[in-house]
């Protein structure tokens, strides 16, 4: 079938040159027609040739073939992309790899010891076997041990003629290169047509010339006698090194797939129904199918199945899946929750807001898996590397053979040979490819899980390189929501008396200040005045009849400049003020009653997350809108020294440019909307995600927890990869300019230290999963950054 | 005599691998017209890409058709950066990925490991 959609049967393709209705006929009878397809049906406006089949039986080739072959246009359709689809295709196609190199790998490996155990007699046995004990230490030292054994064990093993061990290895190894090591040399192949060199040529290349030496000396050894040749044979190595190689590729597909376990687990996260009220009644459908116009039901334990809005009951969520917010978030009629996300005590019942790929969490993966798909630039380096180095590995190893031949004509074409073979093996392309996306894959996945959403890559590196961070004040660093903080009355009027008076004049107010009063006033259950013949001074205040008071809120110049004397008030007014709250003045029929605060609280993480941030030796600047006293009243609640006040909104970007100018490299911390150009110029913008939308494109990070800590956080991960990137490509490129150096032989004059091949294949496996696996221990690292 | 022989012939080997695998040109297919809409060009996948480079028009809805010929996994996953594509390809079949290259350039297109590498060229 199709790509991405395995178990569908249905197509739909685009068909051109549809003039009229008899077409229509044409086409569907030449679809009908095709062995397999159970209905079609040619839809003449939308242009479009539906088709119900059997996926055994045709594909969509053949179906698109047939049109074509009666003269109509049509097009292979894109596959209809869905993420959870691909990742199972993907995942089940890299199980399939995973076991079959496993198996390989384990036959090949019994059949490459049985290959050792035959080959014992043969050096040991010959003048010139010990060549290989003196090679490689390490094989000299096992022959040492197994050899006496082996001949006490196996006698008659040592009796064969030694010819006939020859072949019988001979037969082995064909058997191992034929049937587990076959994919190395048709991947060679296919790729050399395509003028490509990889891991593969390198190991055909290098398994191929051993083999095609040892089958020489095994079928004419007086012709390289009579040249003073060795008649040597490598059976044993070209079995093991496949094994090895085989082994290793085993284990960095297993480590592979789990480099985007994370996605796999986000993937996961949507439950699979959804029980909704459709029609008065209700049933259970497929979280796919849920529609807005349904009302989703949540019990305790439940996971919600989309996004929406609570219209009846109350719960904590456990958001800590997208948000890393460990605390569950407490939610009640008018508060959105999430798809994902899982319902713990009470029953809620929601409408939906958006479903399918516009839901947060579908957002999520969207973003995580194009981030997976960007290159960061460190990789630049990585791939101009990586694109010459098998041919210079392939003219290295010729020129090494060059060089024993000349050099050391005594000792010879053998060594010359098995020189070559073992720089061909020890060259590990792979640990210099997977050094930086490994990082980037398991990186974005961790990030994701707490809640920080980078952009890619380069997101990742821009953020590490940061010096100052520009903090947006409101809903950055204070709650964002203004709300009552504190009551002064005048003695003799009571606290309650004096909000709820307030809250009947503020009900009927536009002010964005007179929500906290009324809000505060629901919250302590005050019962609910009626005002009547409102007046508002926009900017000043508000005046009504409250149960025949009459109830003047507002500064105190409005205040005094209806009458009323203030000046008793002014003392707590000037206190509230100067702590940065808002102080509103409150008069009944003429006299003062009393003062409420409102002021916009800092989040209980912000201080600490500051702290952090300046432990980190980052400069760290508040920037708002509002009046210098405020500004600097939370600031000082904060711990921040430096504060840019009265910025207007498009002021924010010069703001982050003044910063630039000093040559800082700034990091923009603040909503995806209004801060939206700031976060643009900025080095690094950081967007603290607001409702769903989560997918500013200004920002390189966008922060699921809409706390600093989060800020931390992404701060810790993304230097925490940047090493891991920088070890990875260490040790990639030291490996192969230390490894191939040795291999070569460039120790042997002076140390008479030689690598065999077998030794080389050893070394070759364990170096590329030590890459994938270092950039694993990503995922174990704490990037919390606090608790919070 | 011998010496000469081997140092001449290694001389040539090393000359003949770097030029076959790094320095001969590629060759670039341009894509046609597809028969419902926009253009499309066919690219094989079988231990690289062929053709390597496709010439395509900007602002046309490009159809990229990608035949992937074999089960080795480094040609698992194709990856569009600029695109922010990264598709996996089933062995064995046509994957379509559809995209409208709007500003004229030159994209890389490569493996998820980036070994295998193609470029798409988007002239205006």
């Amino acid at each position: 079938m199709q790509s991405a959609t395995p178990s569908a049967s249905e197509v739909t393709i685009p068909v051109a040159g549809l003039t009229c209705a008899s077409c229509v006929g044409h086409v569907q009878d030449a679809l009908t027609a095709q062995p397999g397809v159970t209905a079609a049906t040619v839809n003449l406006v939308t242009r479009e040739a539906r088709v119900a089949f059997d996926p055994e039986a045709t594909n969509v080739e053949t179906l698109v073939g047939a049109i074509r072959s009666r003269g109509y246009g049509a097009d292979l359709p894109a596959a209809p992309f869905s993420l959870a689809d691909e990742q199972a295709t993907q995942d089940a196609a890299q199980a399939e790899e995973s076991a079959g190199l496993k198996r390989k790998a384990l036959w090949s490996g019994t059949l490459g010891a049985v290959a050792m155990v035959l080959s014992m007699p043969l050096m040991s046995g010959d003048a010139h076997g010990l060549l290989h004990g003196l090679e490689d230490p390490v094989l000299g030292w096992v022959m040492s041990i197994i050899d006496p054994a082996l001949r006490q064990a196996l006698p008659w093993l040592y009796a064969i003629d030694p010819q006939a061990l020859r072949y019988a290895l001979m037969l082995l190894t064909i058997a191992v290169t034929g049937w587990a090591g076959r994919q190395f040399y048709t991947r060679a192949w296919s790729a050399f047509r395509h003028r490509v060199a990889d891991m593969n040529t390198l190991i055909a290349v290098g398994t191929g010339a051993a083999f095609a030496y040892s089958v020489a000396a095994t079928v004419a050894p007086s012709f390289f006698l009579r040249h003073g040749v060795a008649p040597e044979v490598y059976y044993e190595a070209v079995a093991m090194i496949i094994a090895l190689v085989l082994t290793g590729n085993a284990l960095e597909s297993r480590a592979r797939g789990k480099t985007s376990e994370a996605l796999r687990k986000m993937l996961q996260l949507q439950p699979a129904q959804a029980r909704v009220l459709r029609g008065g009644r209700e049933i259970d459908v497929p979280a796919g199918e849920v529609r807005t116009s349904d009302l989703v039901l949540i019990r305790p334990g439940e996971r919600i199945p989309v996004d929406g809005i609570v219209v009846e009951g109350k719960s904590a969520i456990d958001e800590s899946m997208l948000t890393g917010e460990a605390v569950p978030v407490e939610k009640e009629t008018g508060d959105m929750v999430i798809g994902g996300t899982l319902n713990r005590l009470g029953s809620v019942r929601y409408r939906p807001t958006a479903v399918g790929s516009t839901g947060t969490l579908a957002q999520i993966v969207k973003l995580m898996r194009e981030a997976q798909a960007s290159r960061a630039p460190m990789q630049k380096l990585a791939d101009r590397i990586s694109r010459v180095f098998v041919p210079a590995v392939i003219s290295i190893a010729i020129a090494t053979f060059v060089a024993w031949t000349l050099l050391a004509p005594g000792e010879g074409f053998v060594r010359a040979l098995s020189a070559a073979v073992a720089v061909l093996i020890i060259a590990c392309p792979c640990a210099v490819g997977l050094a930086v996306p490994t990082a980037v894959t398991v990186a974005i996945g961790r990030g994701a899980q707490a809640g920080v959403l980078f952009k890619g890559g380069e997101a990742i590196e821009k953020l590490h390189d940061v010096d100052t961070i520009l903090l947006d004040k409101t809903g950055t660093i204070t709650m964002g929501r203004p709300s009552v903080t504190r009551i002064q009355t005048v003695s003799g009027f009571a606290e309650d008396l004096l909000l709820s008076l307030a809250a009947a004049v503020e009900r009927l107010s536009e002010h964005p200040l007179a929500e906290a009063v009324v809000a505060a006033a629901k919250e302590r259950g005050l019962r609910d005045r009626s005002a009547t013949q409102f007046e508002a001074s926009p900017g000043q205040g508000a005046a009504a009849r409250v149960d025949g008071d009459w109830v003047l809120i507002g500064n105190q110049q409005w205040l005094t400049s209806q009458g009323v004397d203030a000046i008793s008030l002014s003392e707590y007014a000037d206190q509230l003020a100067a702590d940065g709250a808002t102080p509103v003045l409150v008069a009944v029929d003429g006299f003062p009653a009393g003062v409420i605060a409102i002021s916009d609280p800092v989040k209980p993480t912000s201080a600490k997350a500051i702290e952090e941030l300046r432990s980190r030796g980052l400069r760290v600047v508040m920037v708002t809108g509002d009046r210098k006293s405020a500004a600097w009243a939370v600031a000082r609640q904060v711990g921040i020294d430096e504060v840019a006040a009265e910025v207007l909104p498009e002021g924010k970007v010069a703001q982050v440019k003044h910063f630039q100018q000093q040559g800082r490299r700034v990091a923009m911390v603040g909503d995806g909307v209004n801060d939206a150009p700031a976060l643009a110029q900025a080095h690094a913008g950081l967007a603290m995600a607001s409702g769903s939308d989560i997918a500013s494109e200004a920002s390189d990070v966008t922060l699921m927890r809409s706390d600093l800590g989060a800020v931390v956080s992404a701060l810790d991960l993304s230097n925490q990869t940047i090493r891991t990137m920088k070890q990875n490509l260490v040790w990639a490129f030291l490996y192969n300019v230390i490894g191939i150096p040795v291999a070569a032989g460039v120790l042997y004059p002076a140390f008479g230290l030689l690598l065999t091949p077998v030794l080389a294949s050893v070394a070759m496996a364990f170096s590329s999963v030590s890459v994938v696996a270092n950039s694993l221990r990503l995922r174990s690292r704490s990037v919390l950054g606090f608790e919070s | 005599m011998l010496s000469w022989i081997v140092l001449i012939a290694g001389v040539a080997a090393i000359a003949a691998v770097n030029w076959y695998f790094l320095m001969a040109p590629k060759a670039a297919v341009a894509a046609k017209a597809s028969a419902t809409a926009g253009q499309e060009v066919t690219v094989a996948v079988e231990g690289g890409y062929s053709p390597s480079v496709v010439r395509v028009k900007s602002g046309v809805p490009l159809r990229l058709i990608f035949d992937r010929k074999e089960k080795s996994p480094c040609s698992e996953e194709v990856v569009i950066g600029e695109f922010g594509v990264r598709r996996f390809l089933k062995p064995f079949e046509k994957t379509v990925i559809e995209l409208t290259p709007a500003k004229p350039g030159s994209y890389e297109f490569t493996c998820g490991m980036g070994m295998l590498r193609g470029r798409i060229e988007v002239q205006a």
